[in-house]
C-alpha cells in the first residue's frame, strides 16, 4: 500500500461494499423522485422525437422511426442519470456534507470510495436505462434473445459515466463549473452519438470523432442486440466501452485524491 | 476497550507502550508551516490533551494521523502502524470525532451509526447491537429514527461521538469535541468523554479551551506555531512553568508595559492577563521583591499564556 498514484491493490471488497451500502440508503429514502426523473425524461424523449419527427422520417435503415430512437435513447438515459449523479451528488458530498471526509478517517480509502460509488450510480442508470426499450415494445418492437444483454451493456455504460461525473466534480469547486461541462462535453456527447438521427450523413471529420464518443458504441451495441448482433464489431464497442470506463475510473481516483488528502 | 488487533509500541525509553508516537512531523501547505517538527508519544490509557491556539497545528496533526494529510517530513506510528503505508489497518483500530461535523445528516440517526458500523467491518450480526450501543451512549435512543438534520447541535455533536465508538476501538481522536457549543452542551460532552476516560480508552482530545484540558486530560501536550513546547500532568506544567503561586499586578497599560520590561530585565517570568500583569512562581520569590498584587494559585492557563503568548478568548 502506498498513499498516492492510483491502485487496485488497495481495494478491499468490504470497503467497497460499505460505501455502495451507504448509497443505497440514501437511495431508499429518495428512490421515488430519482426514479421518476431518470424514467420519465427519456419517455418524454421518445414519445416527442418518434412522434415528431417520425411524421417526417418513417424508416431509418429500415428500422421503423420511434424503434430507432427507442434504442437510442436506452444509451441517452444512462449518460445522464449516470453523469450528473456522478457530478452533482459528489461535488455535494465533498464540499457541502464533507461525507468523504468521514469515510476516509474510516477504514477507506479514496479508490474504495469511487469504486462503490461509481459502481452503484452505474449500475442504477443502467436499469433506468432499460425504461425507453419496454417504452419502444409498445410500439412494435420486437423482443430478442440478445436483448437480455442490453442490463448489461447499459450497466457498463453507466459506470463509466458515472465516473466521467465523478472525475468533474473532483475539479470543479462549486456547482456553477458546471455549466462549462454540460455545454462543452455533455450536450455534444448527447448529439453526436446517433441516438436521434444516423451518423453516416454527417461530414466525415464528426463521423471520425463520434468514434471516440463512448456512447456512440453504446447505441451501436443496444441496436444490434435489438436487430442483429455484429460479433466483429460489437467486441470492439464492448472493449471501447471498458477502456472508457477503466480511464474514466482511474482519472476520477486520482482527482478526488488530490482534493481529499493534503 | 477491546484489544484484538493492538499492536504495542514501546516509546524510545522502552518502558511506556505507546499508542501514537511522532518524530519531527513537518506539514507545509504552500508557505504554511501547519506542523514543525512535532514530536509526540501518547502512552496507552491516557486521555491525552493536545492544548495550543488557534492555527497551532492540532487539526492538521489530527489528519496526519488519519492519513487524510501526508507529512513532509518526520515519521509517525499508530498503534504500531506505520504511516501513511499502513494508515488503512490502523484506522480500522481508531474512532474520529473531527472539529468540523461531517454527519451524513439527511440519514435517520440509526443509518448514520449503521453505515459506519458497516465501514468499520463490525460482523453484521453484532451491527445491532453496536448500533443499539451507541444510541445508548450518546442518550439518542428516542431520536433513532429521525433524521440526524433534525437534531439539536449538541446531540449532533453526541451523535458524531458515539459514531466513532461504534466498533470500540483502541484509539480515539477527538479534534476540539466542544468547540461552538454552548456551556450545558459541554458538560454533557465531557461526561462523555470521562465516561471513555473510565473504561480506560487512549483518547487524543485537542482543544484550545484549558480549562478542558485541565478537567479530562490526564496529560497536556501545549502546542504552538506547529511544535510541542511542554508536556506533562497539568499539575506538572503548572510546577514546572507558573509555580505554585502567581500574583496578578494590576495598573494601567503603560505601567504595565513599564514592569513588565522591568520584569524581563531582572529574568522575572511574566505573563500578560489582560488588564493586568501576572508574577509566576510567586511562591518563591525569596528575595526577588516582586511588586504587590492579588496572590492566587497557578492554574493552567497561566503556564498556556506564558508560553504561547496568546491570550485566552
Ligand atoms: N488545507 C489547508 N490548506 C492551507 N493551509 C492550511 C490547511 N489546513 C491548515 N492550514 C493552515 O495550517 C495552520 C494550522 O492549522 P490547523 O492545523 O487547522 O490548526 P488548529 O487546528 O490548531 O487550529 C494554519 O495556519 C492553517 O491556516
Ligand atoms: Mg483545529
Amino acid at each position: 500500500m502506498t498513499s498516492t498514484g492510483v491502485s487496485l491493490r488497495r481495494i478491499e471488497p468490504a470497503g467497497v461494499l460499505a460505501v455502495a451500502a451507504r448509497e443505497w440508503t440514501v437511495f431508499c429514502y429518495f428512490w421515488r423522485n430519482q426514479t421518476f426523473a431518470a424514467v420519465v425524461e427519456p419517455i418524454v424523449n421518445l414519445l416527442a422525437f418518434g412522434f415528431g419527427f417520425g411524421a417526417l422520417v418513417s424508416k431509418i435503415a429500415g428500422i421503423p422511426y420511434i424503434q430507432f430512437v427507442g434504442t437510442g435513447v436506452v444509451a441517452t438515459s444512462v449518460l445522464f442519470s449516470a453523469v450528473f449523479s456522478g457530478m452533482f451528488d459528489s461535488l455535494y458530498k465533498r464540499r457541502y456534507q464533507r461525507i468523504y471526509d468521514a469515510l476516509l478517517a474510516a477504514p477507506v480509502d479514496v479508490e474504495e470510495i469511487v469504486t462503490g460509488e461509481v459502481l452503484f450510480l452505474g449500475t442504477r442508470a443502467g436499469i433506468y436505462g432499460i425504461a425507453p426499450l419496454i417504452v419502444a415494445f409498445f410500439f412494435g418492437l420486437t423482443p430478442t434473445p440478445a436483448m437480455l444483454l442490453v442490463p448489461f451493456i447499459s450497466i457498463l455504460t453507466g459506470i463509466g459515466f458515472a465516473a466521467f461525473g465523478m472525475l468533474f466534480a473532483a475539479l470543479a469547486s462549486r456547482f456553477d463549473d458546471f455549466n462549462y461541462v454540460i455545454s462543452g462535453l455533455i450536450t455534444p456527447l448527447f448529439l453526436l452519438a446517433g441516438a436521434f438521427f444516423p451518423l453516416n450523413q454527417l461530414p466525415e471529420w464528426l463521423r471520425v470523432a463520434a468514434q471516440l464518443n463512448p456512447l456512440y458504441h453504446c447505441i451501436e451495441l443496444v441496436r444490434h442486440c435489438a436487430f442483429g448482433l455484429q460479433p466483429g464489431a460489437d467486441l470492439i464497442h464492448l472493449g471501447a466501452l471498458a477502456v472508457f470506463a477503466l480511464l474514466a475510473w482511474a482519472a476520477a481516483v486520482w482527482r478526488t485524491r488530490a482534493r481529499l488528502i493534503d | 476497550m477491546s484489544s484484538h488487533g493492538f499492536n504495542p509500541i514501546r516509546s524510545e525509553e522502552g518502558h511506556d507502550v505507546v499508542a501514537i508516537s511522532l518524530r519531527g512531523v513537518v506539514k507545509r501547505f504552500s508557505s504554511v508551516v501547519a506542523v514543525d517538527g512535532l514530536d509526540l508519544d501518547v502512552p496507552v490509557g491516557t486521555c491525552f490533551g493536545l492544548l495550543g491556539p488557534n492555527g497551532a497545528g492540532k487539526s492538521t496533526t489530527m489528519r496526519m494521523l488519519t492519513g487524510q494529510a501526508i507529512a513532509d517530513a518526520g515519521s509517525l506510528e499508530v498503534l504500531g502502524f506505520r504511516l501513511p503505508e499502513q494508515s488503512k489497518p490502523a484506522r480500522l483500530r481508531m474512532g474520529v470525532c473531527p472539529q468540523e461535523s461531517n454527519l451524513d445528516v439527511d440519514l435517520r440517526v440509526r443509518d448514520v451509526l449503521d453505515t459506519f458500523a458497516r465501514l468499520y467491518r463490525v460482523p453484521s450480526a453484532r451491527r445491532p447491537v453496536a448500533v443499539d450501543q451507541a444510541l445508548a451512549l450518546a442518550r439518542l435512543t428516542d431520536r433513532a429514527r429521525d433524521r440526524a438534520v433534525t437534531l439539536s447541535g449538541g446531540m449532533q455533536r453526541r451523535l458524531l461521538i458515539a459514531r466513532a465508538l461504534i466498533h470500540d476501538p483502541d484509539l480515539v481522536l477527538l479534534d476540539e469535541p466542544t468547540v461552538g457549543l454552548d456551556p450545558q452542551v459541554r458538560q454533557q460532552i465531557w461526561s462523555l468523554i470521562l465516561a471513555l476516560r473510565e473504561r480506560g480508552a487512549t483518547v487524543l482530545m485537542s482543544t484550545h479551551y484549558i480549562e478542558e484540558a485541565e478537567r479530562l486530560a490526564d496529560r497536556v501536550a501545549i502546542m504552538s506555531k506547529g511544535r510541542v513546547v511542554a508536556e506533562g500532568s497539568p499539575a506538572e506544567l503548572i510546577a514546572e512553568y507558573a509555580g505554585r503561586e502567581v500574583i496578578d499586578v494590576e495598573g494601567s497599560q503603560t505601567q504595565l508595559t513599564d514592569l513588565r520590561s522591568r520584569a524581563d530585565a531582572a529574568g522575572i517570568l511574566t505573563r500578560p492577563s489582560g488588564p493586568s500583569l501576572t508574577y509566576l512562581h510567586a511562591d518563591q520569590d525569596g528575595d526577588r521583591r516582586l511588586p504587590a498584587g492579588r496572590r492566587r494559585v497557578a492554574t493552567l492557563e497561566d503556564v498556556f499564556v506564558a508560553l504561547t503568548g496568546e491570550y485566552v478568548e
